[in-house]
Order: structure tokens, then sequence, then C-alpha cells
């Protein structure tokens, strides 16, 4: 069974015993809570489901506002080898937080009929009709933070939020996490640094501090001490 | 709306599943006592797949990780936060106290940082040094053999440092320090301030067969699904039902006042069921708190009857009064040696496995109490924020900020791992006008009046936090890092932040041999009625710059044994 198929049926399993997301809302086709809901697998209160679920069949951006962000985030993130937007699903992500974070919605469909205006003024065209040299005239405008300013005008504030909801959409997603090379969230052993890494840092394991650290060999031993606090096993 | 009462009745009823209330089921009930325990919130296993969060990834989620539902990311296992619908709290004048709840079996200690820390002979007696506050009617040599049982129950890894206020205990050994400890050691030793192992409840060697050890997953705020953390439900009430303890687990019952009988004597608590919004009653003959020290003082304040008029134990008028919490504040540091890390698996235990016990003399300084240090950084997992402002670092290194562009990509995989942070966690004293009462304007969605808060710092306390944040500049300048930020000033108090918001509220019930100038007596008794007992951090007369839960845990065991003798003697 691979792994999107057992978390499948732990879900199902989990339908025995009459806890179920499919009971908040019962009018949706099954379909379309097997592709929206019944992805998210994490431990959640009948509550936040039920929140999640809302959100998740509701819709805030027009498919023309998602075509916009689309663009957008591709132009923040190119595609390349490692992993594109639409892997990431950044989009939806996009469009998710939108809803969980109301106060993103003004600020980013505002931001967008900005970028709009601006392009139908300076180049006739919508911004998703844009040449890709008029789309970077544009950004170029919006993506360099003023470091002496006190506060940064509107545009360069939304593609801030916009540049940072694209990144972090990206390097939380399966590709993303990848590329970023994150080791970790798996059962090991913690056995500290690797050697070279300290050699390349000019760091090293103190000999006395070393001897009050765990032995990966005996973690499964049972612990006994002495009288005096001594671990003896 | 009739209020339905039980036939049954139990020895004891144990009103909160966190810390205090696991540990008193925990021995209660293994000494062979009917034990009925009340949890506002849900049933909650962490080893249950459907409330599981460890071991998930942030794209598992829509908001991957994000703390919009709940405030430590949506991974964390504490059920609440600072704000509960239906649930509120208000604050008098320009007072921002900050309170968190967790309503669900085992409370906060699902979610908590255990950091499990003795308060050493000092603490107990720090008015014997500077005169402010109040000493507690016990000392270290009262609690030590509880410390000691609580240490070999449940475990706690660190090490044996001979350190008069740090006293040592039976630890399981330490995790080596992960690299950005390796630079928070030299930069800490560079500015003679002292670094030791963490103290930790968790499990990197077996004490029992019942739990787990450690895989280090680094999510001890998620709950372990196979125990290796100290959580209560996992820890305490699971083998106390599982050793064929009498427990009934009362779940979404929401106590509003512990009843009593026509001699002014506790008989029982009177709940809501939060599922049915019913009424009932249920009764015992001992009652003991372990709500959390201001929900139990808030229990108490509402149980008001004509032999207690004020509240139940509030004799003295002092319940409530003399709430703290520790200070904090934080602050970060660049590493430009950390860029471009090398990758490997970081995760390690939940928390850190260095940190800088109180290091310095208080009458060489002019501030009264002390701090600890905890460091945090590493490559940990990814979650809601990585990315934010990708490359706002480069203007450290003389580089543009902003952009667009795969140069982005590498910018966040440059600085991946390079920061690390700083948090001082220091002692307040005890005052008299910081407090909680009930607020007669409000009730919460089952009718219960709420609390209301007071709470000012005083000095003391900013000049404690400026001091932290200099010695966080000198280490951090001595371990080659860029301290991020300019030092909080005295607009800002420094950068303390709002009480509450280290969640080691404590206080509310204090302990004290006179009547007149403490809620419960040593043994966590109430003064004015013999059968009803506080054991969370309620009756702590000051909470030291150690973290309160080993010393609850503690506290509870020996109050708990105290109820088991004194049922013996036939005095309860």
């Amino acid at each position: 069974m691979d792994r999107r198929e057992s978390l499948k049926s732990m879900i199902l399993g989990s339908m025995a015993v009459g806890l179920t997301l499919e009971s908040c809302v019962t009018e949706t086709a099954p379909e379309v809570i097997e592709d929206k809901i019944w992805k998210y697998t994490y431990g959640r209160t009948p509550k936040e489901a039920a929140f999640d679920e809302d959100l998740l069949l509701d819709q805030f951006f027009e498919d023309q506002e998602l075509q916009i962000i689309k663009t957008l985030a591709n132009l923040i993130l190119p595609p390349n080898e490692q992993g594109t937007i639409e892997q990431a699903g950044v989009v939806e992500f996009i469009e998710f937080m939108a809803k969980d974070v109301p106060e993103f919605q003004v600020k980013i469909r505002g931001g967008l009929m900005w970028m709009n205006g601006y392009c139908n003024t300076h180049y006739q065209a919508t911004f998703v009709n844009c040449t890709e040299v008029q789309q970077k005239e544009l950004l170029d405008k919006m993506a360099f933070p003023d470091m002496e300013a006190e506060e940064q005008v509107q545009e360069v504030q939304f593609f801030s939020l916009m540049r940072n909801l694209v990144l972090t959409g990206y390097f939380t997603s399966e590709v993303g996490i990848k590329e970023l090379d994150y080791k970790g969230n798996m059962p090991n052993v913690w056995d500290g640094v690797p050697q070279d890494v300290l050699e390349a840092h000019g760091m090293s394991y103190d000999a006395e501090w070393l001897a009050k650290c765990l032995d990966p060999d005996t973690i499964g031993d049972m612990a006994q001490w002495d009288n005096e606090g001594n671990l003896i096993s | 709306m009739q209020i339905i009462e039980s036939q049954k009745i139990y020895d004891v009823i144990i009103v909160g599943s966190g810390a205090g209330g696991g540990m008193a089921t925990k021995v209660l009930a293994d000494a062979g006592l009917k034990v009925a325990v009340m949890e506002a919130g849900p049933f909650f296993d962490p080893a249950n797949p459907e409330q599981r969060t460890q071991l998930k990834w942030p794209y598992e989620s829509p908001r991957r990780g994000a703390g919009t539902q709940r405030d430590f990311g949506e991974f964390d296992a504490a059920y609440g936060g600072w704000n509960i619908e239906g649930e509120p709290y208000n604050n008098i004048g320009d007072t921002k106290f900050d309170w968190f709840r967790s309503r669900m079996l085992g409370g906060r200690t699902n979610h908590w940082g255990r950091i499990s820390l003795r308060f050493g002979p000092n603490d107990f007696k720090a008015k014997d040094r500077d005169g402010l506050g109040d000493n507690w009617p016990i000392g270290y040599e009262d609690v030590k053999p509880y410390y000691d049982k609580v240490d070999k129950l449940i475990g706690v890894f660190g090490s044996n440092e001979k350190r008069y206020n740090d006293p040592d205990g039976f630890f399981l050994p330490a995790p080596k320090p992960r690299l950005h400890e390796l630079y928070y050691i030299k930069g800490a030793k560079k500015s003679n301030v002292d670094v030791i192992p963490s103290r930790l409840s968790i499990l990197t060697k077996r004490i029992n067969n019942d739990r787990g050890v450690c895989f280090f997953c680094g999510q001890c705020n998620r709950s372990c699904s196979v125990y290796a953390d100290f959580s209560s439900g996992s820890c305490l009430i699971f083998p106390a039902q599982k050793n064929g303890g009498q427990v009934d687990l009362f779940v979404n019952s929401m106590v509003s006042e512990v009843t009593i009988d026509e001699h002014g004597k506790a008989n029982g608590v009177k709940y809501i069921n939060k599922e049915d919004r019913q009424q009932y009653t249920l009764k015992s003959k001992i009652v003991v708190l372990a709500a959390s020290a201001c929900s139990s003082a808030r229990i108490l304040l509402n149980s008001k009857s004509e032999k207690h008029p004020n509240g139940l134990g509030n004799s003295s008028g002092l319940i409530g009064k003399y709430l703290h919490d520790s200070t904090g504040t934080d602050r970060a540091i660049f590493v430009p040696e950390l860029m471009n890390r090398k990758r490997y698996n970081e995760d390690g235990v939940g928390g850190l496995h260095v940190y800088s016990p109180w290091w310095l003399d208080n009458k060489k300084l002019d501030f009264p109490r002390g701090y600890h240090i905890e460091v945090w950084g590493g490559l940990g997992m990814p979650g809601y924020g990585t990315g934010f402002n990708p490359n706002d670092l480069n203007k450290h290194l003389g580089l543009t900020v902003g952009g667009y562009g795969n140069g982005l990509r590498e910018d966040v995989k440059k600085f991946y791992g390079s920061v690390l942070g700083m948090s001082g966690r220091g002692e307040s004293i005890a005052r008299k006008e910081n407090y909680c009462e009930i607020d007669p304007t409000t009730v919460d969605e089952f009718g219960i009046p709420v609390l209301r808060f007071n709470y000012s710092w005083s000095d003391f306390e900013r000049k404690q936090a400026k001091h932290m944040h200099q010695t966080f500049e000198e280490i951090g300048h001595n371990m080659g890092g860029i301290v991020l930020g300019d030092a909080p000033g005295k607009d800002k108090d420094y950068g303390l932040l709002n009480p509450g918001r280290i969640i080691h509220e404590v206080g509310t019930t204090r302990m004290g041999s006179d009547p007149k100038t403490s809620v419960v007596n040593e043994f966590e008794r109430l003064h004015d009625v013999d059968n009803v007992f506080v054991v969370d951090a309620g009756p702590f007369v000051s909470q030291a710059d150690k973290n309160p839960t080993w010393t609850i845990l503690a506290l509870a065991w020996r109050t708990s044994d105290f109820i088991i003798e004194e049922l013996k003697k036939q005095n309860l």
C-alpha cells in the first residue's frame, strides 16, 4: 500500500468509530470531499475540521484573479528542474489563506486590481496579457523596498506579501522541502553534529560534556541510578 | 433547568487533568481511592491517529501549519489558546494580561516545552535574601524527596552539575548540542555565562515498558504518540487506569463551583456537560482543584455561600491575589558562518539541548531576581513562515534586498538555519496588586462568571529585561553573530512580554502558615475548608526563574500522600 492509500484507509478506518469529516457538510459530492478535504489528514477537533471544510468548499478569488496570482507566482519563482508553483500547490494555498486570514483579502484583491490598472494604463492590456518584458518592468517597480523609507508604498507591501506567500507555499510543499533539503521528520537517533560539519565550523565537542550525553547503543536499556543519582545503566 | 444529581459518591473529585491533576490522579488512584477526574475539554490521546499531528508534513494541511486556528501553529497539541470562543476574560484599565488555556485531557502538558527544573533552596526562601515578596513555608528539603520520585516516575534528561540552586536529580542522559547550540556555548563562554545540558522530561532511555523512547523528531509540542515526552494523559492518567485504578473521566465537563454541605465542608462539584449543556452535580468526600492557577481561583471565588460569602476558602480575601508570571523577552541573532550549511537531520528532541541557568549574584545588580536563557534555532522542519522576507538578511551583507526570480530559491537555501535565538525567562516579584477576580459584568457561554485581570510590571522586572538584552547582545557578538533589531527601550518596557505570555501564571491561592496572609497551608489544603486541596500552581508563593511544572508535580504528589495519610488516620 502506498502512503496515499494507507492514509486513505486510516481515514476510512476512522469512520467505523463514527468521527468523520463527512458529517460536517452533507450536501457535498463525494468526489469533491475526496479531492478537497480527505487529502488533509492531520489531527483536527471536530470544530476545526468543520471550519476547514467550510473554507475548502468556499471560493474567494474569481477565476481571473487566480489566473493573475498564478502568473505572478510563476514570475516570483519561475519553474525549474527542482519544482514548480503548480507542483507545490501555491495558488490553492494562497486561495486558502485568503479565507483563513481575512485581512489578506482586500490587500491581495486590491493589489491585483492595482496591477491590472497599471498595465491597462501603460501597456493597454491586463497583467496576464502583457508580455513578460512588460510584466517584469512592473515587477521591478514593486519588488525592491526603499531601505530608507519608514513605510513602504502599497505596491511594494502588496508584492512583499505575495512573495512571502509564494515562497512559504513553495518551501512547505513536498518539492520545496526536498529542494531545501530538510532531512528530518522521521524516526532516528540524534548522535550529534557530523564530524565533517564540526570541522568545517571549527567546532568540537568537549569531552566532559560528551560524558553526560546519551549513547545510541544503550538508548533502549532500562535506566537505573545509584542513590546519588548517577546513571548506572 | 433542573440540576442532574449523581448518586455515586467518590472519594476524590479532581478538577483538571494537567500536571497537578494527573499526578493526583495517579497517586490517589494507585492508593485505591475512587477518583473522578473533571476535564473541561475532550478526551485526547496522542497515539490516536485521528488526533495525532506528530510526523505530519506542512503540506498535509491546507494552511501549512499557520497559527490561525491554534496559536502555536496548527500542529501544536493545545486545544485552546489565548482566546477561546465562548469563554472570554477581561482586563482592568491598561492591563494586558494574556491567559492561555488548553481544553483537553492533559491540558497544557500536551504541548509545553518539557523544561523540567527543580526549584533550588534559595527559591523557596527568596525573601531571606532580598526582603521582597514572601518565603515559602516549606523548603527545598521538604520537596526534594518528591522531586526525586518525579524524576524516576516520569523521566527527565539532564546532568548533575553540583550547582547549589539548580539541584541535581535522577537524570537520563542528555542529547549532544546541535551546531547552533555550539555557537551559543562559544559566545556564552566568552561572556562568562554558564551553559549546561538542558533538563527536559523526554525519555532518552527507557524507564518502563509502557512508554516508548524518544525517536528525535523534535516535535514534543505535538504530544508524543509513543509517550516519550511527559504529557499528563499519556504518562499519568492512562497508567493510573491501566494499573486497575478506579478512575472515572468526565470530559467536556466544565466545573463551575465546589458544593458544600450544611457544615461548610465541600461535598462535591457542580459542572456543566458541554455536550448536552445541562448542569450536573457530582459528590465526593474530598475535592482537589487542579484547573490551573487562575481557573481554580475562579472556581473558588464562584463558590459563594452563606458560610463562605467571599468564595470558598477566601476568608483572607487573597484568592486571586499575588498572581504572577515569569518574565520573558527574546532576541534573534544572525550568524553569517551558519549560511549555506551542510544539511543533516538536526531535529533532536523537542526543544533546547543546552541552556544557561542563572549565573550571577543579584546583590551586585540593580534587579533582585534571576533569569535563565533558552536557545533556539537549527535546521528545523519548514512551516508557514519559512521563506518570508527571504533575503532581508542581505542588508547585513551589503547585498540587495527584495527582487523576484530564481535567485530567491538560493536566498532561502542560503539563510536556512543561520538564525538562532535566545529567550530570557526570569523571576518576577509577587505583589498583592496583581490579581484576577470575578468580573460581575460578564459570564461565559455556560453562564459562569468570568475572570478579569489587573497586572503591571515593576522596575524590578523592567531592569531584569534590560539586562537580558544586554546579555543577548554580548553573547551574540561573542559567537560571531549579528544581533537583529535594536534593543527595545524604556518605552517598550525593554521588551518585556505581556504578563501571562510565558504561561507560568502562579500564586492565586498562595501557600502559608498564617490563614490571614495565605489561602492554603503547606500541604496545599485550604485553611478554611479541610477537605479541599489545590494542586496546580496557585499555591506558589513565588515563581522562581525555573519552569513551574516539576514543582507542581512534586507538590501534587506530596499533597496526595498527605491526603492518603489523613484518610488512614480518618482525619478526612
